[in-house]
């Protein structure tokens, strides 16, 4: 064939990077662009309406502590949505693990008050809950990926399940001797003067998860499998174990979500996470990762967990009912949602 | 040409999708540097066949050879591994990556080093590779970076077959390759099977437009109702004998 002389693709101009995020790249997140401007002007107009009250330091730092839990279960839910699934099981979860790493770590204090625990003990309270954590998103995974339940039903399953077991193991009470090391460090110290160590670690696993998602294989594949698991299954990947993987990863961030939570509340809060699978799938599809699979980032569900938040701090500094939050925030998903509806009409059009 | 032995062969291959009989008893032989055609009606198995060849299906019966040697493909990993690839009548395209990351789907490159084992993609050299590819193949692309979602029906099949080439070392499988294709772009594809051929791949092509097939196949294979009914060398057929064959108005005694 003699067309390879011709310039038969648009190559991209001279001198240019080919690794450079293109224009469309930017088009493509327009999504999140839009969502993150609304995030900006929340602020801009909190901000400006009661600038002594929102634009605090104090302000700022709960904000950022109060949305650290709910932004690691965010995270792990951006991977499981990007597969086309959905993970409702992650707020049972969370207290599942909280109860039985909180549970381990009295069982390890003598008398069973683990107030004044060592580091050692509260290693063995972190691991036990990643442990916790991980079981879930491991059955979890199995039954949606190899049995082929829907995950619809397979999390509405151990949603109910993993909070009926940590009821079952604490009778319904919940835990109250947290070790105050863990408490006074990860709960409520902070580094560098003003940075609360929840949120160090917050941050730090939500970069993580964005480098995994954007630069290596299993985000590649993770993305894949959401756009068309058939073709990837044909491509080679390995879709089943992939798919265990990624429940496998929300269930540890969900554990480890659990152990952030002990920690800043100092107890177990059995009864206090009842929403958080909505809230986290809420940031994740505010966020612009779409329901259908095959698109989203980190990044986005950033901001997707930000909005709620930034709503009900501004609500509550301007006197505003506090149950006008919730309306808020569904008025903004419903319309981040038929956004991503309208867009993908338009581009599958052929 | 029908002197040397086969490279991948059916024999007698069944299968079940439910009640349905897609296969039934199918026999199919490709040979390196030969296009051969498999013709049919809808519905005559064809994909079904293919799928089978390919890994994407197990057989419920019958032998699969390679190479003179039985092979069992239990997945598509299995198959391609072999050097044998394919074109998909759905295309079997992940819409949301862009045209580069179909290219590598599966077989995504890493970074050299540490980064690499840790699974970091090389996302630019993919993407040079990938358009040096494109440009050798003759697809015409409005952009590299469009998720292929948003390309025309024609520019993604041309992606799929793109792939399958790139990546085919023995056997390409190419089922209605051509369908959603332009003139130009029919043209190119026709001519890069050719040229694939000449590399001493076998090629198979699995097409409804009989003058496409008659000019591009060297050898043509008709299945009807799950069963091989005819063989022919292309040079010396007609389109009625072909369109004979599949309709069961013309049959061969020793084609099964
Ligand atoms: N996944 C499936 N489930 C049920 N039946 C199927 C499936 N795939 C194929 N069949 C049936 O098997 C038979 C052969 O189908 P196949 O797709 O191989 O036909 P084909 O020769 O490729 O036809 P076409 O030219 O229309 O592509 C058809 O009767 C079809 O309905
Ligand atoms: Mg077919």
């Amino acid at each position: 064939m003699t067309t390879a002389k011709q310039s038969v693709v648009d190559t991209p101009e001279e001198g240019d990077d080919p690794s450079r995020p293109a224009a469309w790249q930017r088009l493509r997140s327009a999504n999140t662009l839009w969502i993150g401007l609304v995030l900006l002007a929340l602020c801009v107009v909190f901000g400006a309406l009661r600038p002594e009250a929102f634009l605090t330091l104090f302000t700022a730092q709960t904000l950022l502590i109060e949305a650290s839990v709910l932004l690691v279960l965010a995270v792990g839910m951006t991977f499981v949505i990007i597969t086309a699934g959905i993970d409702l099981s992650v707020g049972s979860v969370l207290v599942f693990a909280g109860v039985v790493g909180a549970k381990t770590m009295e069982a390890l204090s003598p008398g069973g008050d683990a107030t004044d625990a060592g580091w050692g003990v509260i290693a063995a309270g972190l691991v036990v809950s990643l442990l916790g954590g991980g079981a879930w998103g491991l059955v979890n995974g199995l039954l949606i990926a190899r049995a082929r339940i829907p995950a619809l039903i397979v999390t509405l399953g151990s949603f109910g399940a993993a909070l009926g077991a940590a009821q079952l193991i604490t009778d319904g009470v919940d835990v109250r001797t947290v070790p105050s090391a863990l408490a006074n460090t990860l709960g409520s110290g902070t580094s560098l003067g003003v940075v609360p160590n929840l949120v160090l670690l917050a941050v730090a696993v939500t970069v993580l998860g964005d480098l995994v998602l954007r630069t290596t294989r299993f985000g590649r594949h993770t993305y894949a499998i959401g756009s068309n698991a058939e073709a990837a299954r044909r491509a080679g990947i390995a879709v089943t174990r992939h798919l265990v993987l990624v429940y496998l990863l929300v269930g540890l961030l969900a554990g480890l979500a659990g152990f952030m939570s002990l920690a800043y509340f100092r107890t177990t809060t059995i009864s206090g996470h009842s929403t958080d699978n909505l809230n986290a799938i809420a940031a994740v599809v505010l966020g612009g990762t779409s329901l259908f699979g095959g698109l989203g980032s980190v990044l986005g569900t950033v901001i997707g967990v930000f909005i709620p938040a930034v709503l009900t701090k501004g609500f509550v500094i301007l006197h505003v009912q506090a149950f006008w939050q919730p309306i808020a925030v569904s008025v903004v998903l419903v319309a981040a949602v038929w956004f991503d509806q309208v867009r993908r009409r338009a581009r599958n059009r052929s | 040409m029908s002197g040397t032995p086969p490279l991948l062969a059916a024999r007698a291959l069944t299968k079940h999708y439910g009640t349905v009989e897609a296969l039934r008893g199918a026999s199919f032989e490709a040979r390196a540097g030969e296009v051969v055609a498999l013709v049919g009606d809808n519905g005559a198995g064809k994909s079904a066949l293919v799928k089978c060849l390919s890994g994407v299906e197990t057989p419920d019966a019958g032998e699969i050879v390679f190479d003179g040697a039985p092979v069992r493909f239990t997945s598509p990993t299995d198959a391609r591994a072999m050097g044998i690839e394919t074109v998909y009548q759905d295309l079997a395209v992940a819409p949301d990556l862009d045209p580069a990351a179909n290219l590598f789907l599966g077989r995504e490159l890493r970074k050299p080093g540490l980064l690499g084992r840790l699974g970091v993609l090389d996302k630019a050299e993919m993407r040079r590779r990938a358009t040096r590819e494109f440009a050798r193949l003759g697809v015409r692309l409005p952009s590299v970076d469009v998720p292929i979602g948003a390309l025309s029906g024609g520019q993604r099949q041309s992606v799929a077959v793109a792939r399958s080439v790139v990546w085919a070392s023995r056997v390409v499988f190419m089922d209605e390759p051509t369908a959603a294709l332009g003139v130009v772009q029919r043209q190119r594809v026709l001519d890069v099977i050719r040229r694939v051929r000449d590399e001493g791949i076998a090629v198979v092509l699995i097409s409804h437009n009989m003058p496409e097939v008659l000019a591009v196949a060297d050898r043509v294979e008709v299945l009807r109702l799950g069963q091989r009914v005819a063989r022919f060398q292309a040079a010396d057929t007609t389109v009625e004998q072909l369109v004979g064959a599949m309709t069961g108005a013309l049959t061969q005694e020793d084609a099964a």
